[in-house]
């Protein structure tokens, strides 16, 4: 039976021939590698052919609104599980797919959504092998959520830990921070402010492959999404015991990111990215690293912001752009537009 | 970014901050004990900390953090007030965005959002009436709060409120004044600040000649101060060199946007709309008289004190809570008896560690530890 709807009612949910439909249409047809029973199953063989561990992740998806500049909730929803393996050393394989759908959602959204998925998943070489809907009443979700759960392997030799970075170490950005926060932010329309700011999500297995070949040595890696590059670093400085010092006149920031972040005061060390990663590497590697790491387009801004110091323990500073010195804390919650 | 960078070029501050070194050797007073200098507007604070400016002074000055952060100096009595405005269920609650986690004598008002209270976060006052005529069925409450820097917005939204008719939309004035607070600074006996730096955007709105008494009067030297980081070196420089040449003076250094006589069209908007309380309580400093306004009779109708019952009932700080000494300059945000421990920005007990602009906030998020990062050979 295929699938004449225009909106998502409540039959798309109850096992029914409307579910098996929308199903059969929109995921199975467009993902194309969904396994048709009740779990996907992947030979163990070709698994073990890649390295010695398998990495699995899982994240939730409720980004409002569902499409902005640069991406949509579909892709950040590949990317991001990507690269929360691909930052944990694993070679990203397969993921699955649950979605949760309001009723009254245009069937047509979903589409887009959907396609926009394979899209990324055949950038980042990983297939959507499972999958699971649900509908839920009107007002009971907003719109569309998106759980996806990844496994990946790890290589034998690869040891990436947050607690790794040792004084002296040098500290990486993959690229210009904040992207995402502002292009978020101005998509929100609360601000009238127009600028060019797109999203930066993108995969990072590619990247992360790139370095880990050129410098297996690579002490933490993570990828800076909610909570940005402070959040990171603060992780890195507390479960190693060590210090971080970044200089901000080494911050890679776009023109209208800076420009945003001056008009609301808000800090662009503490914006969402969703495509950036930072490393703590061997100050001998740093070098080639980074060379090695601007010849990927999904790298080529990135610089070294820093170094591993021994004191302050468990703390990250920054020498400011005039001179002086200031601890770049966790945050407390969200932050707060300043009232003058 | 043009017109931003030129203010942050540290080769510039490095020539302003050996400047600071000289002078600074020259003033007397300087060898007897710090010199103090109040930065008044929370701004400053924010900007001081945020490039790490008191470390590239000489020890003989010291930045005295004064009670220039709207939110810091709002009193809880006035926040429970909020919160049971906010939990009306006709209500839409709108707010400046750093209100919402001051903590409450029951909650913030965060919290009342989390147990179903309508608060919404604003960037204008504009922005609240809009919503006001997006939803006619509800009463929209904007939370208006700030020095005369947003007193002209506000008025804005209410003077358009009136003229459209809009009838679902009021305002909880706590709106307050700069004058009567650098007053009551001044009078306090246990002060001993030697120069103040101007607050820059309340002075775009009323100018630097209302300033005129504390050079006068009090003789104290103050610089009209812009908010980048040089601007506020040179700002110290210019109140330090007046110290050294024993002049007390009103100076403007942020001649670029600062007029004498103020702005003209905010000023008629502001005398419109409001007029002076008989007091107004502030945290940690206590009452002060002629330091708030309120709606004038002609807007009654859009007073959200007098369209709902607002209890108005005034809470005492926590006994343990040193907010008002800090405001006054006697001790340090690191001297506070519970800096840090029993109040952190996770659990703020006094209003200071709230905003970013607070001083005990922004102390602890970019100054709390001491020493220089170390790096191994």
């Amino acid at each position: 039976m295929p699938l004449h709807d225009t909106h998502i009612n409540l039959a798309h949910g109850s096992g029914g021939k409307a579910m098996r439909a929308l199903i059969e249409e929109l995921f199975v047809d467009t993902f194309g590698h969904v396994q048709p029973e009740d779990s996907a199953v992947l030979p163990l063989a070709a698994l073990a052919s890649r390295g010695d561990r398998l990495a699995f992740t899982t994240d939730s998806y409720v980004v409002d609104p569902l499409f902005f500049p640069g991406a949509d909730i579909g892709a950040l929803a590949v990317a991001g599980t990507v690269n929360d393996l691909a930052v944990s050393g694993a070679c990203p394989l397969a993921l699955s797919c649950g979605m949760v759908l309001e009723e009254g959602l245009e069937i047509d959204t979903l589409r887009r959504v959907a396609a926009s998925m394979r899209d990324m998943a055949d950038r980042a070489g990983v297939s959507i092998v499972t999958g699971d809907t649900k509908v839920v009443e009107r007002g009971a979700a907003d719109r569309l959520f998106i759980n996806t759960a990844g496994i990946g392997v790890v290589p034998d030799g690869i040891a990436l830990s947050a607690g790794n970075a040792r004084p002296g170490d040098q500290v990486i950005v993959s690229g210009t921070v904040g992207d995402h926060g502002v292009a978020i932010l101005i998509a929100r329309n609360q601000l009238a402010l127009e600028a060019e700011v797109a999203s930066d999500c993108q995969p990072l297995n590619g990247l992360v492959g790139t370095m880990l070949r050129s410098c297996p040595a690579i002490r933490c890696l993570r990828d800076a999404t909610r909570g940005g590059v402070a959040t990171v670093l603060n992780e890195f400085a507390a479960a190693s015991g060590a210090g971080i010092l970044i200089r901000e006149r080494d911050l890679p920031l776009r023109e209208p990111v800076r420009g945003a972040c001056e008009i609301l005061g808000l800090d662009p060390l503490y914006l969402a990215n969703e495509g950036k990663l930072l490393a703590v590497v061997p100050a001998d590697a740093a070098g080639s690293l980074l060379e090695m790491m601007r010849s990927d387009p999904a790298g080529a801004d990135a610089a070294v912001i820093g170094e591993v110091t021994r004191e302050p323990a468990g703390m990250v500073v920054m020498k400011t752009i005039f001179g002086g010195e200031r601890i770049v804390d966790m945050l407390t919650g969200d932050q707060l537009p300043r009232i003058c | 970014m043009k017109y931003v960078d030129e203010f942050r070029d540290p080769a510039r501050a490095r020539i302003l901050v050996e400047e600071i070194h000289r002078l600074v050797a020259r003033i007397p007073a300087a060898r007897g004990r710090p010199l103090q200098i109040m930065e008044v507007c929370g701004g400053h604070t924010h900007t001081i900390f945020r490039y790490g400016i008191q470390q590239m002074l000489p020890e003989e000055v010291e930045y005295v953090h004064g009670p220039g952060c709207p939110v810091c100096v709002l009193p809880m009595g006035r926040v429970d007030d909020c919160v049971a405005l906010a939990e009306r269920p006709e209500v839409i609650f709108s707010t400046f965005g750093d209100a919402v986690r001051v903590p409450g004598s029951r909650k913030s008002l965060l919290k009342a959002k989390a147990e179903g209270a309508d608060v919404r976060i604003v960037y204008a006052p504009l922005d609240a009436l809009a919503l006001a005529r997006r939803h006619p069925d509800r009463e929209v409450i904007f939370f208006g709060l700030g020095f005369e820097t947003t007193m002209p917005s506000t008025a804005m939204a209410l003077i358009q409120a009136r003229k459209a008719g809009i009838g679902n939309f009021s305002l909880f004035c706590n709106h307050i004044t700069i004058i009567p607070t650098i007053k009551a600074m001044l009078d306090s006996p246990d002060l001993q600040l030697d120069g103040f730096l101007g607050p820059g955007h309340v002075s775009t709105v009323i100018g630097t000649r209302p300033y005129d008494f504390i050079a006068r009067d009090y003789r104290r030297p103050i610089t009209v101060a812009g908010f980048e980081p040089l601007d506020v070196l040179q700002s110290t420089y210019m109140v330090l060199k007046q110290l050294a040449d024993r002049r007390c003076e009103v100076e403007n250094q942020y001649a670029r946007v600062v007029r004498r006589d103020g702005n003209g069209p905010a000023l008629a908007a502001i005398a419109e709309v409001f007029e002076l309380r008989e007091f107004f309580e502030w945290r940690g400093l206590g009452s002060i008289d002629q330091s708030g306004v309120r709606l004038r009779a002609a807007y009654a109708a859009y007073d959200a004190e007098r369209k709902f019952a607002v209890a108005n009932i005034s809470i005492a700080d926590p006994k343990s809570c040193q907010c008002g000494e800090v405001l006054k300059g006697i001790i340090k945000p690191h001297q506070c008896k519970v800096f840090g421990t029993a109040c952190t920005p996770e659990t703020p007990l006094g209003s200071l560690m709230v905003s970013s602009e607070g001083a005990c906030a922004a102390h602890y998020s970019y100054a709390r530890r001491t020493g220089s990062p170390t790096v191994p050979a």
